[in-house]
């Protein structure tokens, strides 16, 4: 079971995510992350979906998804040939004594602090997903009050 | 000049040439009806909205060409779901139009809403739900295409009631432009290369064939095939009639009521040729004992079947016809005469076969007294479950479009208003409805359409006083409980045809049975109901249990 990323260009419609998100749960197929926008093109939408199967799941996926009418193109972007990021945003409980450890955290990892109260710090990464796994994992021990990260998009390389 | 939405539908089924539409009328549906009424097709009025479109796939089965079906919103929408989705099982090409209540109420619970497009998401090729009443033509058109193109499959267009009161130019565009939706038609010819190769050296290949070359009129083409390679041919239920079953290389069905030397001949081959067919469970049994030996060519329009259920050495996605026309161009013979004698042997000793009664009417004999007094021409629609299996074991389908059944999906009730759209496309052919006593009073209420329309459907009744195929399964594998499945307590068929003002036919004995049909030939000016009381515990052999593999096969001697 290996995880995949999926870019999907789907036209920019009403119930296109339906019918993305309804192939997925018709066939029990669990979604890790799912993220949607815009692209260069006003008509046209990208899904990045991320999926875990074997290869036999994921050419259905695939070929399920090419089935679709609004369906327009989808690639599977294997690390190497793409670059894929992803945003978290964290909202750590943090007491002014514990906040030189978390300045420092954020500054290692080149985040942001974009907002901040009296016992809290919200805080912003980005990076690769894996970058962004090992932030949380450095800060869960600060108490973690909220947390969402937006779903990893990817785009794919091009040759030199 | 600007005309209404209403205007614009009819306009609009004019330009694709429709022929009829199937449906029934209702509040959000009526300006649209307001225009139909003189509308230059015919408009079939059933009794039920899934009698209308379980029509209009009969319709579009037997004739190839697109079925067209119009009901309101909410119930009248609800009551097309099991149609939708027994087309879409089937590959069946359907135009659904449903009525939606006004676009500023929808998401209201407005009276007769329903989220159509919501619940026939997963059940139909494509759906629309009209949004502009400047879309809507493009809409139609797209609807046509892409219900008729590849797979072929049920698209719904949900039309809300100020859309088809409003007003627009009406412009039919000349094509449609979509670029999510290019089925592939010519097969890779690489790929047609390295399957021929693998045809070529196969010792013991077998040709799987399935809907498919049906739904793309490969029928001739397959029989240039197989006269060309001399590699016997099984067909699954939906495959019926693409190849002369008469033909010794003709192995008949495959599957769980297949015959044995069929299923034992794909058990034994090194080399299966799938063709437009789609490796269903009801056809491999145990996936992984299917076909153990043998590579597989597969053939067939929607990629997604392909490797969907089996591993595919070679797969040519397109369609059936194209691909075949391109093999058979370039295919060369396979030395399999032994393979061949050795297959036909088995034909002989294991024919489909039953342990005929004089005491009592056996289901499987009054199946082969059709066949003979209708010289295999008639069309066959049947309901589902043990009707349909003798219907297809027992009678030997010569032609493409003469064998109308829900395969997939497995509709009880589907056969009869099946076979009024199958009457209306082939009025020169018999059609005949055999059915259970169980399915008929699912959508016995359409007989009144064929009285109307003068259709002389027959309709034989195999009646088993049983929901027949569930009592065998309870008999073969529930210790023989029979949990409500015995239907004794039923109408009177006779007088419940001559109610309608059809003709009833009751038969008790044997040497009725042929009077019966014959007389019910004789009658062309409106349906027959031939109510013949078979021996009620009868089973279908052979059969192979679910799940299980051939060698398991249970046949009419075993049993």
């Amino acid at each position: 079971m290996s995880q995949h990323v999926i870019s999907v260009r789907v036209e920019n419609r009403a119930g296109v995510l339906a019918r993305v998100a309804g192939l997925f749960s018709a066939r029990g197929y669990n979604i890790d992350s799912l993220a949607v926008s815009e692209t260069e093109l006003d008509d046209v939408s990208v899904m990045t979906i991320v999926v875990r199967g074997d290869d036999r799941i994921i050419e259905q996926v695939k070929k399920q998804l090419n089935k679709l009418i609004d369906v327009i193109k989808i690639s599977d972007h294997s690390p190497l040939t793409s670059v894929q990021r992803e945003l978290v945003l964290v909202k750590i409980n943090a007491q002014p004594s514990k906040r030189p450890e978390i300045y420092q955290l954020v500054e290692i990892f080149n985040g942001k602090i974009i907002d901040i109260s009296k016992k809290t710090l919200t805080v912003e990464v980005t990076g690769e997903p894996e970058k962004v796994d090992n932030f949380v994992e450095l800060v869960r021990p600060y108490a973690i009050k909220e947390l969402i990260r937006t779903g990893r998009i990817s785009l794919s390389k091009e040759v030199l | 000049m600007k005309i209404t939405g209403a205007e614009i539908i009819v306009e609009s089924l004019k330009n694709e040439g429709v022929e009829y539409m199937f449906g029934y009328p209702g509040g959000v549906v009526i300006p649209i009806f307001h225009q139909l009424f003189n509308a230059p097709f015919r408009f079939i009025l059933a009794r039920h909205e899934q009698g209308a479109i379980h029509a209009a796939d009969g319709y579009a089965r037997a004739s190839g060409k697109v079925g067209v079906v119009i009901a309101t919103s909410g119930p009248g929408a609800t009551n097309l779901v099991t149609g939708i989705a027994t087309a879409n099982m089937d590959s069946v090409p359907l135009v659904v139009f449903t009525g939606q209540v006004s676009r500023d109420m929808i998401g209201n619970d407005a009276f007769q809403e329903a989220d159509v497009t919501g619940i026939t998401r997963p059940i139909s090729k494509h759906n629309y739900l009209v949004q502009d009443i400047n879309d809507l033509a493009r809409i139609i058109k797209e609807a046509f295409h892409i219900a008729s193109t590849g797979r072929p499959g049920p698209v719904v267009i949900d039309v809300p009631v100020d859309i088809s009161k409003g007003t627009a130019k009406f412009v039919y565009p000349d094509k449609v432009s979509l670029r999510g939706y290019k089925p592939v038609y010519e097969g890779h010819p690489g790929q047609i290369e390295k399957a021929c190769k693998l045809i070529e050296e196969a010792k013991r290949p077998v040709i799987y064939s399935g809907g498919g070359v049906i739904l793309s009129n490969a029928s001739k083409e397959l029989r240039a095939f197989v006269k060309k390679t001399g590699i016997p041919i099984t067909t699954t239920l939906l495959g019926l009639g693409a190849y002369p079953e008469s033909d010794p290389l003709s192995l008949r069905m495959i599957g769980m009521h297949g015959t044995c030397y069929a299923n034992l001949a794909v058990h034994e081959c090194d080399l299966l040729i799938a063709v437009g067919a789609r490796f269903d469970d009801r056809v491999t049994g145990k996936v992984s004992e299917f076909a153990p030996g043998a590579k597989v060519i597969h053939i067939d329009i929607d990629p997604s079947s392909v490797k969907k259920n089996v591993q595919v050495e070679v797969p040519i996605i397109g369609d059936c016809k194209s691909v075949l026309q391109k093999m058979n161009e370039i295919v060369k013979a396979p030395k399999i005469g032994e393979w061949v004698e050795r297959l036909m042997k088995m034909k002989e000793k294991n024919p489909l076969t039953y342990r005929d009664s004089d005491k009592v009417i056996k289901p499987q004999y009054v199946v082969e007294k059709i066949y003979e007094l209708t010289k295999g021409g008639a069309v066959i629609c049947t309901e589902v479950g043990q009707n349909q299996m003798w219907a297809a074991q027992f009678f030997d389908y010569q032609e493409p479009r003469t064998f109308i059944s829900s395969g997939g999906l497995g509709t009880m009730g589907y056969g009869f208003p099946a076979a009024i759209g199958a009457q209306l496309a082939r009025p020169d052919k018999r059609v005949f409805d055999i059915a259970g006593d169980g399915s008929i009073q699912m959508n016995i209420q359409e007989l009144i359409v064929a009285v109307q329309h003068r259709l002389p459907i027959i309709i034989a009744i195999l009646n088993n006083g049983f929901l027949g195929m569930v009592r065998q399964w309870q008999e073969l594998f529930y210790d023989k409980r029979y949990s409500n499945t015995c239907i004794g307590f039923q109408p009177d068929f006779v007088k419940l045809a001559e109610a309608y003002g059809a003709a009833g036919i009751r038969i008790e004995k044997k040497e009725d049975v042929v009077g019966a049909i014959k007389k019910a030939l004789s009658i062309k000016d409106r349906p027959v109901i031939l109510d013949f009381n078979v021996d009620k515990e009868e089973n279908v052999y052979p059969m192979v249990p679910a799940g299980k593999s051939v060698k398991e096969m249970i046949t009419v001697e075993l049993a």
